[in-house]
């Protein structure tokens, strides 16, 4: 079938044309916006009826001249092409290449958007990823086929953070790793930043990279997460290979979602994102996974800085909601200089239940982070109270409390950005501080598991 | 029901997303379900003006055009109830998922139809009823054995009444066959299929309803103990991310003294429902000892399914709840979350352009609310027996505030609340669900069941358990400002009490031997706790220095006493021996003190 170009548009407004009379559009087509002399752009159809088809503009509208506009339906679905050749290639937010080496050779064409995948055909995920951090490791787990945001705030290490899981990320069993990186909205600086610390460590072989820049268009904010989760897809389900997917920012991704929802006239929802924002994040986020009876996963780190911190904004509120967890990083650790600032007690690895323990990591793992837990919790209560009465004055208990909150922060979370160390190490480390604390304070482990880790009191 | 001219072919003029508009739908019914264009995407009418019409699209619409053609179904959205429920899982509009798996492989891909329940599967029957038996509607006609712990129930529907005139011999059937022939009132006869459709938005209809005074045992010693549900009660669990809702679902689901769970998955992740898959047929039921499949539904239209499926899956679940409970059932059904289904109305309602009520939420979700959960209650069916449906809604309140629309709303047709607190939760304290701005409506009403049941002291210990956690509440506040070493030692024994009930009997762990704690087992606990208070505050009237009562190994083990096991009464006996031993102890020693002194 030729494809149809149809010469002037109706309307111009922010990222949105109109087209009268395109009689083949179908929902969801791609086109061709161009001017004479101009740069071609990609555009995509959001509605139409029988009048008129809008189309939304990657690329801005910028010095679109109404009458001399040539839009060409290109009679596709946004897609991307994709080959087994794509395997440390760099494309832009768009999935065009950008590396200089040609169009990828051989591809097969894509539909971005996805499919949800049917639960029966999903595998329960259980296996342990190993990342080296025992804050991590121990009370939030990583579950291969997880997805697992880091809420961050601006200025906090969340990149140097996930480097050093990129860079450490070993699974118990396989080798066949890659790397998917999508940068939607980034700076330059972090751009680069990535780029190095996963070249120098030895990851830049299997990393694909896609990247919108802080100065790229807005509007192609929304393909770049879509098209990095397609080849993710591509790479794990027919390559065969276990994807580990950072994207960052998502922040910059929901902001791009509310600007265009605003400039289509939408009515509004919470702080003014689109009311489907919910199902926007879940389409995306919900490709992550363990498929039955195939070798590869999709694992999902998708980082997002919470907008003054506040964790019950809409982004990370429905982040939370669709993510399996969410590892938070506190100002307040970071400002005493503590690396990294995991804020464990608001951190969660919903899918570690059934990746820990016997036959997964150690048979007492369960036990000591729920104890951890605990007792980290009451160290927050007990120095709100050495605030007001002062340290002196606290009992017993409450001293031996504050010891195991400063050996908490300083020995178990603190460690170095190269730092790689054993789980067995991390939860030997989990016992020897919790035997700071007296006996009766262990709610959470069984006497019997007292009674082989701890060592009894002499006194 | 097919027309053989063009007056029942519509054409899409719009498309907007999961909503679009079609003409020509003038003989079309409000509310029929119909098949869009070339792929032949399901959608359902919601609205219409004279000859357009719009139309909410159960698939992606990506790939649709302007001009293509709508047909009719001649039916609303409805779903197929008969054998073969039973252990299956289904999305939003009842399609099998295993089926579309089968048909397809990993992805939904839109369009596909498939029956909700393949008509050449074979049953085994057990007729009842005989030819020239009057029958009306709810009369036994025969029995399924569908699995090892259900026994289906034929009952003549609602719409047929007259003279048998053929039942089916014993032996083979399959889904798609007859039960029997009926002679209608007008002399015609009718047949009586295995598998009956009804529309999902249409209440199934019972002769009476009950008042619910019969618990609905959970094995959750936080919701047995303080705040229970009874059997065809409504119940919410709200909380904000990571509170733990889906969790205490999966455990409503897997131990509560239900015969038949619906669970719902709307608009949630889909490794939650694997998990259920790959756990429940595995798990026994505690009291029979049989695959916990063998009871369950799943109906699942997952975060990333089409949004307009996700409102149509709690109407799927209830109509399932509801037809089990019309075989004379207990039926405990959990929506996980009803935020999610209240978002989708949402968002349809914004595509319809209606005038928004509260942020953002259509007008109409107070009543919507209301229409399902008065779909729970305890009834005489018409077959009748006594029949309940249960139903405990998950709610994911924004930010975790609970003044927001959907819990506000909620929480005026309920009659259970389980909030769940985020501190608890950060201190991993599970079930997180809080003690002071939970309630149960229940309480008094199943207070006698539990009396005669259980344990006669159940009512008293509750009271006074619940009066402690109460009471610490107050004390912790002067804690948290002056220590706790100022405080006089009786404060100090109760706040010591409360840290018990708190740590040894309201916290539970999902996973392991105590993830399923029967009634006797929580109140051995709490019994044991209460003895040591009780005691204790005698020592303390006797000017007994806190520390000698508490610190020592009988006290701090009250805090493991759930590590035993439920049967396990000699060792509950021997924690009580232990414990009034060091009691007596501390007791001799202070009156010898005091003799020795005068």
């Amino acid at each position: 079938m030729p494809l149809s170009e149809y010469v002037g548009i109706s309307e111009v407004n922010g990222p949105f044309i109109l087209i009268e009379n395109t009689p083949d559009a179908f929902f969801g087509e791609l086109v061709d916006v161009g001017v004479p002399g101009g740069k071609t752009r990609r555009g995509r159809v959001v509605s139409l009826s029988e009048k008129a088809t809008l189309v939304q503009v990657f690329g801005g509208t910028d010095k679109l001249v109404p009458n001399e506009t040539r839009v060409r339906f290109l009679n596709r679905a946004l897609d991307i092409s994709l080959a087994a050749n794509i395997v440390g290639r760099k494309f832009n937010g768009l999935g065009e290449p950008t590396d200089g080496c040609g169009p990828v050779f051989g591809g097969r064409r894509i539909d971005a958007n996805g499919m949800p995948l049917n639960p029966m055909a999903r595998q329960y995920p259980k296996d342990f990823i190993h990342t080296g951090i025992s804050a991590i490791d121990t009370l939030t787990t990583l579950i291969r086929g997880q997805k697992l945001p880091i809420f961050s705030g601006n200025g906090l290490p969340h990149n140097q953070l996930a480097v050093q899981i990129a860079t450490q990320a070993r699974l118990m069993t396989s080798e066949n790793f890659a790397v998917v990186f999508a940068g939607i909205g980034i700076k330059h600086d972090d751009a680069e930043f990535f780029m190095r610390e996963l070249s120098e460590k030895g990851r830049s072989n299997n990393i694909v990279t896609f990247l919108n820049l802080a100065d790229d268009p807005v509007i192609e904010r929304i393909a770049t997460p879509r098209m990095a989760l397609s080849a993710a897809e591509y790479m794990a389900y027919e390559l065969g290979m276990h994807v580990l997917v950072i994207i960052t920012d998502m922040t910059s991704y929901c902001e791009a979602l509310r600007e265009l929802g605003v400039a289509a006239g939408e009515v509004p929802s919470r702080k003014g994102y689109p009311a489907y924002l919910y199902s926007d994040l879940a389409s995306l986020y919900e490709r992550a996974g363990v498929v039955r009876g195939v070798s590869g996963s999709v694992t999902q780190l998708p980082i997002l800085t919470m907008p003054n911190d506040d964790i019950t904004h809409p982004i990370p509120d429905l982040t939370g909601f669709i993510t399996e967890g969410q590892i938070v990083l506190s100002r307040d650790l970071d400002g005493k200089g503590i690396y990294p600032p995991i804020d464990v007690l608001t951190s969660l690895s919903r899918l570690m239940k059934d990746g820990i323990g016997k036959g997964f990591t150690r048979d007492d793992h369960p036990g000591v982070a729920s104890q951890l837990f605990a007792s980290y919790s009451r160290v927050q209560d007990v120095r709100s109270l050495a605030g007001v009465v002062g340290e002196d004055e606290l009992s017993k208990t409450d001293k031996s409390s504050l010891e195991f909150g400063g050996l908490f922060e300083n020995k178990f979370l603190r460690q170095g950005t190269d730092e790689d160390r054993d789980i067995g190490f991390s939860l030997d480390m989990g016992w020897e501080i919790l035997s700071a604390l007296p006996k009766g304070d262990l709610t959470r482990l069984s006497l019997d598991e007292i009674k082989e880790h701890i060592k009894e009191d002499t006194e | 029901m097919l027309d053989n001219n063009d007056a029942r072919l519509g054409r899409v003029d719009m498309i907007n997303g999961p909503v679009i508009n079609a003409r020509g739908m003038r003989n079309f019914a409000m509310r029929e379900m119909v098949r869009i264009g070339e792929k032949r995407l399901l959608g359902e009418i919601i609205r219409m003006d004279g000859d357009s019409a719009t139309i909410q699209v159960y698939e992606d619409t990506q790939g649709m055009r302007v001009g293509e053609e709508i047909e009719g179904s001649g039916e609303s959205l409805s779903v197929s109830l008969g054998p073969g429920l039973i252990g299956g899982f289904f999305d939003g509009i009842g399609r099998p998922l295993a089926a579309l798996l089968d048909k397809e492989g990993m992805y939904i891909t839109p369009g596909i139809e498939v029956p909700m329940i393949d008509p050449e599967k074979a049953w085994e029957i057990k007729p009842v009823a005989a030819a020239g038996d009057m029958v009306t509607a709810g009369t036994l006609l025969g029995t399924v054995q569908e699995t090892g712990l259900v026994l289906h129930r034929v009952i003549c529907p609602s719409n047929i009444e007259g003279e048998l005139t053929w039942v089916v011999p014993e032996g083979r059937i399959t889904s798609g066959g007859v039960v029997a022939r009926v002679k209608v009132a007008s002399g015609k006869e009718v047949d009586v299929p295995l598998t009956q459709r009804w529309p999902v938005r249409t209440p199934r209809p019972y002769r009476d309803r009950l008042l619910p005074d019969e618990p609905l045992v959970t094995g959750q010693r936080v919701i047995d103990g303080l705040f229970p549900i009874a059997k065809g009660g409504t119940a919410a669990i709200p909380g904000g991310f990571g509170t733990g809702k889906t969790v205490t679902q999966h455990q409503l689901a897997k131990w509560s003294e239900a015969q038949i769970v619906v669970y719902i998955g709307c608009g949630e992740r889909g490794n939650e429902m694997t998990d259920v898959l790959e756990q429940f047929p595995v798990l026994e039921d505690p009291r029979s000892g049989r695959p916990l499949m063998e009871r369950t539904i799943l109906v699942a239209n997952t975060s990333n399914m089409p949004v307009a499926a996700r409102e149509a899956s709690i109407y799927t679940g209830i109509t399932i709840a509801e037809y089990f409970r019309d075989m004379g059932y207990d039926v405990a059904l959990m929506a996980d979350s009803t935020s999610r289904w209240a978002e989708a109305l949402r968002e349809i309602s914004g595509r319809l352009e209606e005038i928004p009520a509260e942020e953002g939420f259509p007008a109409y979700l107070p009543s919507r609310l209301a229409e399902f959960y008065e779909r729970a209650g305890r009834v005489v069916t018409q077959y009748g027996e006594n029949g309940s449906v249960s139903i405990i809604g998950a709610v994911s309140p924004p930010g975790g505030d609970f003044t927001e629309p959907v819990t506000r709303h909620t929480k005026r047709f309920i009659r259970c609340f389980w909030g769940l607190d985020k501190n608890l939760a950060n201190a991993r304290h599970f079930p997180a669900i809080s003690w002071l701005d939970s309630y149960s409506e229940y309480a008094k009403e199943v207070e006698e069941w539990f009396g005669a049941n259980v344990e006669p002291k159940w009512g008293e210990l509750r009271e006074k358990s619940r009066a402690i956690l109460l009471e610490d509440e107050k004390i912790q506040q002067v804690i948290r400002l002056v220590g706790e070493d100022v405080l006089p030692d009786d404060q100090r024994l109760l706040a010591y009490t409360a840290f018990l009930v708190k740590n040894g009997y309201l916290q539970q762990a999902a996973f392991g031997s105590d993830s399923y704690s029967p009634p006797s087992k929580g109140f051995a606990i709490l019994d044991l706790i209460m003895h040591f208070y009780d005691r204790g505050m005698e020592l303390v009237r006797q000017g007994v220095p806190i520390s000698l009562i508490r610190e020592n190994e009988a006290v701090e083990n009250l805090t493991h006493l759930r590590e035993i096991q439920s049967d396990d009464k000699s060792s509950f006996d021997d924690a009580r021996t232990k414990l009034d031993n060091h009691l007596n102890r501390v007791e001799t020693e202070r009156t010898r003190e005091q003799g020795g002194a005068e």
